[in-house]
């Protein structure tokens, strides 16, 4: 073993597009792994709503940035012996690469724990790896890395078009994609210079099929595969942009071992001591491959493996890193073989992405070689047709399964040739068109066996919409159905279509006949050897195609249903994980057993180890009932999830399944706009007001009431984004007439809008409609951001008493009147003193995980003591007695979404969040800006200010004051340049982008001349709207720090100007 | 609509499923096993003689089936001429097959040999039966017409199996007799990539007045107690000093003719993904297996010893000799189907026979 006792683990940081949660199931695991060989622990990691910076999961915990600099300051605090680089995704990695390189890992005498840190430079270096893998004649595409536009139009003459074009050392193919011909190239290139100084022009394999292995080494030189998994979609689409089947299904034997052997002859070569990933390019009509990628770490693959499989990659390869032996770790499973071995499946994995694609204006929908998911899911079945149908329902944008969707794509073939998001969808409209199997393939090349299997689901669909009534289905047929993955919902608008009965009523009905007729799901165990040796583990799935459970239910009412959050995805995340785990823990503590229903493969809740019963399965209402009749568990927790599980609370309440906590029809009467208000109003507390309306006359007419701004929310839209903000009669018009739908059937909500209006926040915990514990926390930003995209300081620094104490009176009040017995949470507008509720949810929110960790007293913890009905003692902590200060900032994840506009508003945009400690505001705040990828500005290169209204011009004056006092160059924009000017501040003005004159700000940018932007957005005229998105744009595409939000960039200034880097105090989390 | 037919085992339990095979009664032993490919290889493969093959894989049939093509006169992608089990009983089944090599659906390939084939089986659940329980034997029966039980056990397999004449495979410079007990084509593919020819026997030929520089048990079916002449044969070949090497059943007979003791394991060992170990090392090999029967370690006579070990029950998985060039394993380095991880012991066997022949 490894003479190491002090082991630093690096985290991976907010949650963005190409690096989400996985990393915290991988961290968790690896620090679980190194706590049992009883090592101390010592974690890096901003990402406050994690489970691995939670209590007793490491040793200490810094909210830091994951950057040398930081790092070196904890290395130096904590003297540790050791770092581990593989288990938070490529930041971790790229920031263990720079330390070693500068050679601090060597000056302070840390060892790298695992896979040698020149290995990973002999992966991540496009060029030596293709070199690396010729000389042990693996195949890799043909390919040369240039450093120059040039070099890459000379490479593309002997390569050939089309090609791809990679940038090295980036998350998930940032800066990557498919060109033609010279001027795609151009183009591509250019943008993939300012990521990384190398590019690689690779042959193009488009159409081939993408396989990924699993492989773990230890250093004994033991090699296995514990996965392997293909891709639905062929290459040409990222694998985080593909469904991806686990185990493969259309490779033979000699194919599987001859890449499997590829995979070990690899990892040996590399010299990789734990985990790694290598993908494949397999041509679909011989027995040609290509190696594209290996990575070497830990990756969301892996995590997708784990899951898939049972066998925990990160939990082994942390033990293997510490020197152990594949034999020497048991098989977490089992627990009488060993982790040496490659699991046997008797299943089938489908990994399905979720895009938020609708959320962004202006961004492209095609899916292709760079990835622009937010989340994913992962479905087990016994048939493919089984877990692809459960999987498209878990994706969860309204889907049912591949058939009986209300879904009409206007040209299919362009959909199939150009791939969205919604491309599945097609290919099941096209069977409705009379497309055979052969010709979908010459289209998508997507392999005929997944399209036969597809189109089996869509004949079946034919054989129930041709039944008359429910009596019309027999046992056979109903079995067939349920055993193809139809829901009982799917089968009821079947069935029932055109009958005026509720969808979920029509689901019952078909619910009771399938009780009446015998036909329930089964139970199996997810156990790695397929049966072969008996299993104790807890790992379990639904499934159709079976008949007989594989556990015995106790049925004593000891148990307790937690409901978890399904797919991340914009506005669900890791947050409620952390809020799932925590109440697990505590109904474990509490002495009954928890029963976790989750199906998201990037999640510390859906590990195993964390539940008594893990259920990996749907959740919806026909679920949950399932295993509510199986389990006849005590009750079921709908609040530590998010909206899914709160969207089911009533659904299940009706149908006689228990809710612990709040009542469900209180979660109703708070979810409702109209049933809310109608509380609201007779307690005499405020709300904006807001009419919901089904015509633009009415609309027009309450327009004229409230006054502009108001906000929209239309319940159809046409394009552009769902929500939105309207200042003028033009933009209420263009909203209305070409963005969405005002009709009876797609009423539109109107809200009037608060300008320069603070937000506030409360999350509490009540018991019986008792306050017994709350948090107050203010948004730096004023209404107008959303409250997932804004910046939360907590506890709150700048708000009045009175405030304080209206916003507690308001609370208690809905309480009680909601008899709330659980967590809640609600936003108000606070101007001068005057409270308005804008929102109000009776579960935990986002910003419970923060909360808890900055009081260091756990709100999940007190709810779920509540629920399961135990007496509580208030939290008497106010305030005052909180010596520090937490910030949470958003992560954003615009430079992957091409073209999308990265400005903030009603509509949440972020992908994740971090949050960090400061004695005061400032310092807090200026940790967590450097930790979701702001840096320092060079005073080399300048900082472009263009301050937008008056107002804000104003308020940034102070700041811009202090920045040229600082020594810094200021840019500005015409307006801008004028009033600093005016007020003795030093800029030089830049042209507007289309202004096409010299000094412009768009070749500022690109030459790398700013190192920060500010652009406050002006109004919505055509020509700002136009000259500021491209500002915007350009500076996301050059990676050049962007601040939309005036109060927001004054803040960070100030704390840049007085702190700086050098006054951020290294406290650990136990150090407050 | 796919015919009904019922799987009966011997403790009365009944599976309906639907027929995608040849539609007749049959009856064996049935034994799961855990791989997720390659059941072209596996459905011709001596050694499941007798056998009802019950994969514990849902989906079967994916990728159709490749042609019978031949290469130096052996099959190119079957481990013999023909299906050699009883029946197959699966989960789900693709008739809709994809592969660029396939010529035949898995289902008319079953009925192309007469052997039938049911899906709609729950397999877990059987192969949870069969661990619980051990092997049972089984049946199949379409249309009411039962067939008696039958343990194929208590019969010769191998003479069911091996070639009834010999025939020489390769033109190499070292001779192999290779001793056909119900071989898998892919040891003769695996030893003719060195140089060596291959001189296929009999299982009871007598091969101990020929020439040769090694002798190779092959792999084969049931019980090794049955293959009294392999055994008096081989006991001959280790008063010598020639390589020999052992695979599955070989290595059984090897350790026979050593003077070890056989028995029958509960549920054998049958899949890709058996970990096997070197004594006194951290050495390990993912391994392809198929067996019922296994050495008794503990039988082993003091002048061999355990060369691997089974990493999951500790069962043994080959032997060596102390002083001469005899080593044999339960598991099978030549895999198809499985994993290629030993094949290099192809490479030991050719170098003591290049020893052997250099010291001669």
């Amino acid at each position: 073993m490894e003479k190491a006792d002090r082991i630093l683990l690096l985290g991976s940081g907010a949650l963005k597009i190409g690096q989400s949660g996985e990393f915290d199931y991988s961290g968790s695991q690896a620090l679980k792994a190194l706590r049992e060989e009883g090592k101390y622990t010592i974690l890096i990691n901003p990402n406050i709503a994690t489970m691995q910076t939670s209590e007793g999961i490491a040793d200490v915990v810094y909210f830091l940035p994951i950057t040398p600099y930081f790092v070196e300051k904890v290395i130096i605090k904590e003297k540790p012996d050791a770092i581990m680089l593989a288990f938070g995704g490529q930041t971790a990695l790229n920031c263990g690469v720079e330390l070693h390189t500068s050679g601090i890992l060597k000056k302070y005498g840390v060892k790298v724990l695992g896979t040698p840190v020149e290995a990973i430079i002999n992966t991540e270096d496009r060029e030596l790896f293709a070199e690396m893998l010729r000389s042990i004649d693996v195949k890799t595409p043909r390919s040369e890395a240039v450093n120059s536009i040039p070099e890459a139009l000379s490479v593309v003459k002997e390569i050939g078009y089309p090609v791809i074009v990679r940038a090295a050392y980036t998350l998930g193919g940032l800066g990557s994609g498919f060109c033609s011909n010279d001027d795609e190239l151009i183009k591509l290139a250019s943008t993939a210079f300012t990521y990384s100084p190398q590019i690689l022009i690779e042959e193009s394999l488009k159409g081939w099929k993408e396989i990924e292995y699993e492989v773990v080494r230890d250093c004994y030189d033991n090699c296995i595969t514990v996965c392997n998994m293909e891709n639905f979609d062929p290459l040409g689409i990222h694998t985080g942009e593909s469904i991806v089947v686990a185990p493969s299904q259309t490779l033979s034997d000699h194919e599987y071992h001859k890449v499997r052997q590829i995979a070990i002859k690899i990892i040996r070569h590399v010299g990789i001591i734990g985990e790694c990933n290598v993908q494949y390019a397999l041509d679909p009509d011989s027995d040609d491959y290509r190696v594209i990628e290996v990575n070497a770490r830990l990756s969301r693959s892996s995590a997708l493996a784990s899951k898939a499989t049972g066998y925990p990659l990160a939990f082994v390869a942390a033990k293997l890193g510490l020197g152990l032996g594949l034999d020497e770790i048991p098989n977490a499973v089992t627990r009488v073989t060993s982790a040496c071995f490659e699991p046997a499946l008797d299943y089938v994995v489908c990994k399905i992405p979720r895009w938020d694609l609708g959320k962004f204006e202006g961004v492209s929908k095609l899916i292709g070689s760079s990835m622009k998911s937010v989340g994913e899911v992962m479905s087990i079945g016994r048939t493919f047709e089984e877990a692809i149908q459960k999987g498209l329902r878990m994706v969860g944008q309204g889907m049912h399964g591949f058939v009986c969707n209300s879904i009409h794509i206007a040209d299919i073939d362009t959909e199939l040739n150009n791939p969205t998001d919604k491309r599945i969808f097609a290919i099941a409209q096209a069977f409705d068109e009379g497309y055979s199997v052969d010709r979908l393939h010459e289209i998508t090349k997507i392999d005929k066996w997944f399209l036969y299997r597809l189109e089996i689901i869509h004949r079946y669909r034919n054989r129930l919409r041709a039944l008359e009534s429910v009596d019309d289905l027999d046992a056979e047929l109903l079995r067939g159905a349920k055993q193809m993955g139809f829901s009982d919902y799917q089968i009821g608008s079947t069935i029932f279509r055109g009958k005026d009965i509720d969808p979920h009523g029509k689901g019952d009905l078909i619910r009771a006949r399938r009780k009446e007729l015998g036909i329930l799901p089964c139970v199996k165990q997810i156990d790695t050897l397929a049966g072969e040796y008996p299993a104790l583990t807890n790992y379990l799935y639904i499934t159709y195609n079976g008949d007989e459970n594989d556990i015995n239910f106790e049925r004593d009412g000891k148990s307790v249903v937690v409901l978890g959050s399904g797919a991340y995805r914009i506005g669900s995340s890791v947050e409620f994980d952390w809020c799932g785990v925590t109440a697990v823990k505590k109904i474990q503590e509490l002495g009954y057993r928890a029963i976790m229903i989750n199906y998201n493969p990037e999640t510390v809740s859906t590990d195993y180890d964390v539940c008594d019963r893990l259920f990996f399965d749907e959740l919806t209402l026909e679920r949950v009932l399932d295993i509510c009749d199986m389990e006849a568990p005590l009750g079921v927790v709908v609040s530590t999830g998010g909206q899914i599980p709160n969207n089911l609370a009533l659904l299940l309440d009706r149908r006689g399944v228990r809710i612990l906590g709040t009542p469900a029809q209180s979660i109703d009467m708070a979810e409702d706009r109209q049933k809310f208000s109608q509380l609201c109003d007779p307690l005499g507390i405020d709300q904006p007001r807001w009419r919901e309306l089904t015509s633009i006359g009415d609309i027009y007419n309450f327009v004229d009431e409230v006054g502009l701004p108001v906000m929209i929310r239309p319940s159809y839209v046409l394009s552009g984004a769902a929500m939105r903000v309207v200042s003028s009669a033009d933009e209420l018009e263009n909203a209305l007439n070409n963005a969405a739908v005002v009709s009876q059937e797609h009423p539109v909500v109107v809200t009037e809008f608060m300008q320069r209006t603070k937000e506030v926040e409360i999350d509490a915990v009540a018991q019986n409609g008792v306050i017994k514990c709350y948090a107050i926390s203010e948004h730096i930003e004023f209404a107008g951001v959303h409250s997932g995209d804004a910046t939360v300081v907590f506890p709150a620094q700048k708000l009045y008493y009175e405030t304080i104490r209206g916003i507690i009176r308001i609370s208690r009040k809905l309480a009680a009147a909601l008899n709330i017995s659980g967590p809640f949470n609600i936003q108000f507008l606070a101007k001068e003193n005057a409270l308005k509720v804008i929102e109000c949810n009776l579960r935990a929110s986002r910003s419970f995980p923060f909360v808890s960790k900055i009081t260091k007293f756990n709100l999940i913890g007190m709810a779920t003591e509540i629920m399961l009905g135990r007496e509580v003692e208030p939290f008497g902590k106010t305030f005052a007695d909180i010596d520090y200060v937490g910030v949470k900032c958003s992560q954003f994840s615009f430079a992957r979404l091409l073209k999308a506009d990265p400005v903030l508003g009603v509509d949440m945009a972020s992908t994740g969040e971090v949050a960090c400690i400061g004695d005061n505001y400032h310092e807090a705040l200026l940790k967590s800006m450097l930790s979701v990828g702001h840096r320092i500005p060079s005073k080399d290169k300048g900082i472009l200010v263009s301050s937008g209204p008056a107002y804000s011009k104003v308020e940034m004056l102070e700041a811009c004051e202090m920045l040229a006092a600082k020594g810094y160059k200021l840019y500005a924009t015409g307006g801008t340049a004028k009033f600093l000017e005016e007020h003795g501040v030093p800029a030089e003005m830049l042209q507007w982008p289309d202004a096409e004159v010299e000094p412009n700000i768009i070749d500022y940018l690109v030459n790398q001349k700013i190192d920060l932007v500010i652009n406050i957005p002006k109004n919505h005229s055509a020509r700002e709207l136009s000259n500021g998105y491209r500002i915007r744009r350009t500076a996301v595409d050059h990676n050049i720090p962007l601040i939309t939000n005036s109060r927001l960039a004054r803040a960070y200034i100030y704390a840049i100007c007085t702190i700086g880097l050098e006054g951020l105090s290294i406290n650990s989390w136990e150090e407050y | 609509m796919a015919k009904k037919a019922i799987l009966e085992l011997e403790d009365g339990t009944r599976y309906e499923g639907y027929s995608f095979g040849c539609e007749k009664s049959v009856a064996g032993e049935l034994v799961f096993y855990t791989a997720m490919t390659g059941y072209p290889e596996s459905l011709t493969d001596p050694s499941y003689k007798g056998q009802i093959l019950v994969p514990t894989s849902p989906m079967i049939g994916n990728y159709g089936v490749p042609g019978e093509d031949t290469v130096n006169g052996i099959a190119k992608f079957y481990e013999s001429e023909k299906i050699q089990c009883t029946a197959l009983v699966i989960t789900n089944y693709s008739e809709n097959y994809s592969h660029w090599d396939s010529k035949f659906s898995l289902g008319s390939w079953l009925r192309h040999w007469d052997v039938p084939g049911l899906y709609g089986i729950d397999t877990r659940a059987l192969t949870k039966k069969l661990r619980d329980c051990g092997s049972m034997l089984g049946r199949i029966i379409f249309d009411g017409e039962e067939v008696p039980f039958y343990d194929p056990n208590k019969e010769n397999l191998v003479a069911q199996v091996a070639t009834d004449k010999p025939f020489t495979v390769g033109e190499g410079r070292y001779k192999v007799v290779l001793v056909d007990c119900g071989k898998k084509n892919n040891i003769i593919r695996c030893l003719l990539k060195h140089d060596v020819t291959v001189k296929v026997v009999p299982w009871d030929y007598d091969f101990t007045n020929e020439e040769y520089d090694g002798l190779f048990l092959s792999n084969g079916p049931g019980d090794p107690a049955m293959c009294v002449a392999t055994v008096e044969h081989t006991r001959k070949a280790i008063e010598q000093d020639k390589p020999i090497m052992g695979i599955c059943l070989g290595h059984q007979i090897l350790a026979l003719a050593a003077g070890a003791k056989t028995y029958k394991l509960k549920y054998g060992h049958r899949g890709h993904n058996q970990p096997v170990i070197v004594p006194g090392t951290h050495k390990c090999f993912i391994t392809s297996q198929n067996h019922g029967f296994a050495l008794d370690e503990k039988t082993l006579p003091p002048d061999w010893e355990q060369m691997f070990v089974n990493l999951n029950d500790g069962t043994n998985e080959g032997i060596r000799h102390r002083s001469k060039p005899f080593f044999s394993t339960q598991f099978h380095p030549e895999a198809s189907s499985g994993p290629v991880d030993t094949e290099d012991l192809f490479a030991t066997f050719f170098n003591s026979m290049a020893d052997y022949g250099k010291g001669r």
